[in-house]
């Protein structure tokens, strides 16, 4: 029973990273800008926010860090996309792979640091609770932030004029600047938001838990939140679900190889991937399922006034 | 105030200026970044654009890594120029490799010469299998390829992995995850002694110039276009946007398992962990930097090839991190991007009507 709680533990904590990342890709998502940087955005966050724990020994000053990393480059992808009108895809992939070499090459000198012991959480004294303890109430702060931050977003997107704005700009950009809406700044501002979160999940991933600093680290972590958006058909609870399934996926591994199953590690490690190709192939299935749930002006540039 | 004014008609000078613009900038943020770390920046624009060419050797080297970079951008620019986003070259050239490589293993000491076409081949087919998948998902599942074919460049990489540390590893290799070295009978023949480069490298340019005769001289490369341009236009004529999208897929995946199949049995000789080197993303630069033309990118290969060895300098001349490469590869594709508005608007001064 205890090692069922220790797999539903680290499924949260593992769906952490990719929940902080896609809820924030799906803010930029709903305003009509597909972001193929978060890989590269969390490469560079995820050493902004290990240098700056190794430095100051303070993990909220870490997660600042990784998020004004991922603030600032997604400004910057957002300024080509949104006012240079640049393929949307072709900057974001350009992002991923700058961020690939500048993070290996800033971080060549935290390959070897360390970082702090930190204490245990144990919240209300619930953690000392059998198995729903460890399982549930023993983890750090930002697990329960990504929680509130998906539900902050439903409340945002589908109960606030700002949400509806932010969808409606999303879906028919003309119209939104017809009616007096600065469609580009908005956007912007969207893309940010994306980018900051992006950052808190890469900074989350190598200052919490990893927590070291390798490079390449985020493995894919970055393209496999993209999918989840698609994979929740843009809705935040899907994703924070989804984030969970998926980090569920990449524990089964450790799980099973802790249960002394007999499968090479190298296939253990290829599940997530294989999986995300599984999910995306189900879910795109249907054209129209997905038509009508994409904000309908995703990954298409926006002229004001042309 | 700065305003962008759309062109009538895109500027056929700055097509091919924004490119060189982009290669200032890059050179220019490269000499801000050697002088911060406080390095002599005439040595580290040396050691990027002048010690790779300086010697017949080192020309030989250039193209040995621009060998790779090219043939795989000349598949990608099909896909690209077709509306198809393939960023998983990499993993078809891992898969190219490991067919290849699985076949140059059968080799003994009485295998005669032709196994060389075995090796290739193989390349070809594993290349265009991987790529298959990609192709089948999207076709039959509308499964977008972008995210398919990069998922599938980390499984390959695991089942290499899977290969090297398990079945294929060298019993009397002190256990380390690599294969035996191939038979000498499977080497690519090289094109001159003193020098590693091989006929890999002529066939890339044989694979430039098919492009150019594909793309610009055949109905089918006409088609395979138009449905990038203009899916309306592609369909109303009648052309098969299945058949681009497999034809476009099939071709790159087969370039980039030719790739990684010349890699194997060309400088490296054994199947290893290290055999992607991230080429296949790579290309994806060449592939714009060379405007998605044959000819550019010839020289774009070669430019982003001065750019591994640069690195590889940098790192035992001057004590700089190898990823540098990486830094200055995506810079380049950054800024060739802002560039490219230069060729849609033109910059005026002022507030316009």
């Amino acid at each position: 029973m205890d090692a069922y709680a220790l797999l539903l533990a680290a499924t949260l904590n593992a769906g952490t990273v990719l929940a902080l990342a896609a809820l924030g890709l799906l803010i930029n998502e709903k305003a009509g800008i597909v972001n193929l940087g978060a890989e590269g955005i969390m490469l560079c966050a995820a050493i902004a926010g290990f240098a700056t724990v190794v430095n100051t020994g303070n993990d909220w000053a870490g997660f600042a860090a990784g998020m004004a990393a991922g603030a600032v480059l997604a400004a910057i992808f957002g300024w080509l996309v949104i006012w240079l009108n640049t393929n949307q895809y072709a900057t974001g992939l350009a992002l991923s792979l700058f961020g690939v070499g500048f993070s290996a090459f800033v971080g060549i000198r935290y390959v070897q640091a360390k970082l702090p012991e930190r204490p245990q959480f144990n919240w209300l004294g619930l953690g000392d609770v059998p198995t729903l303890g460890p399982a549930l109430f023993r983890h750090h702060p930002l697990v329960y932030g990504a929680m509130l931050l998906a539900a902050g977003l439903i409340w945002f997107l589908y109960r606030t004029r700002g949400g509806l704005v932010l969808r409606s700009v999303g879906e028919s950009p003309q119209s939104a600047h017809a009616l007096g809406y600065n469609v580009r700044l908005i956007r912007l501002l969207a893309v940010i938001f994306g980018g900051a979160m992006c950052g808190l999940a890469g900074a989350y991933l190598s200052v919490i838990y990893t927590p070291l600093w390798v490079e390449g680290m985020v493995a894919g972590k970055g393209w496999i939140a993209l999918a989840l958006t698609t994979f929740a058909t843009w809705r935040p609870a899907r994703v924070l679900l989804g984030a969970y399934l998926f980090g569920g996926v990449t524990m089964l591994q450790f799980h099973l190889q802790g249960q002394g199953v007999q499968v090479p590690s190298q296939f253990l490690t290829m599940l997530p991937y294989i999986a995300t190709i599984v999910v995306l192939a189900l879910i795109s299935r249907n054209p129209t399922w997905i038509r009508v749930n994409m904000p309908a002006s995703l990954g298409k540039p926006f002229h004001p006034g042309g | 105030m700065l305003r962008l004014e759309p062109r009538p008609a895109p500027s056929r000078a700055w097509t091919w200026g924004s490119p060189l613009l982009a290669l200032a900038i890059t050179v220019v943020i490269g000499v801000i970044l050697f002088s911060a770390m406080g390095k002599d920046p005439v040595r580290g624009l040396q050691v990027f654009f002048w010690e790779p060419v300086k010697s017949a050797y080192a020309l030989g080297e250039l193209g040995v890594k621009a060998t790779p970079l090219l043939l795989i951008a000349l598949g990608l620019a099909v896909c690209f120029r077709s509306n198809v986003w393939n960023i998983g070259a990499e993993g078809q050239f891992v898969i190219g490799a490991i067919a290849a490589g699985g076949v140059a293993l059968l080799a003994g000491k009485d295998t005669g010469r032709w196994i060389v076409f075995a090796v290739l081949l193989a390349g070809v087919l594993g290349g265009m299998l991987w790529a298959a998948i990609t192709a089948f998902l999207r076709d039959r599942f509308n499964a977008g390829e972008i995210l398919v074919s990069l998922m599938l460049v980390y499984v390959a990489i695991q089942l290499l992995g899977y290969l090297v540390y398990g079945p294929w590893k060298d019993p009397a290799g002190y256990n380390f995850p690599q294969t035996r070295t191939f038979e000498a009978v499977t080497q690519i023949p090289k094109l001159m002694t003193g020098s590693r480069v091989n006929v890999g490298a002529l066939i890339a340019l044989a694979g430039a110039a098919l492009l150019w005769v594909f793309l610009f001289r055949t109905r089918g490369g006409f088609a395979q276009q138009v449905g990038g341009l203009a899916p309306a236009a592609a369909r109303y004529a009648g052309f098969s946007s299945r058949r681009a999208l497999w034809t476009a897929l099939l071709i790159s995946g087969g370039t980039a398992g030719l790739a990684g199949a010349l890699e194997v049995a060309g400088p490296i000789g054994q199947l290893t962990p290290y055999v992607p080197a991230g080429y296949g993303f790579a290309a994806i630069i060449v592939a714009f930097v060379g405007r998605l033309h044959p000819f550019g990118m010839v020289l774009a290969a070669i430019l982003m090839s001065m750019f591994y060895i640069g690195g590889e300098l940098a790192q035992s001349r001057l004590g700089l991190p190898k990823s540098l490469t990486g830094v200055f590869q995506g810079l380049l594709l950054f800024t060739l991007l802002a560039c490219d508005t230069l060729v849609n608007y033109r910059i005026r001064l002022g507030r316009g009507r």
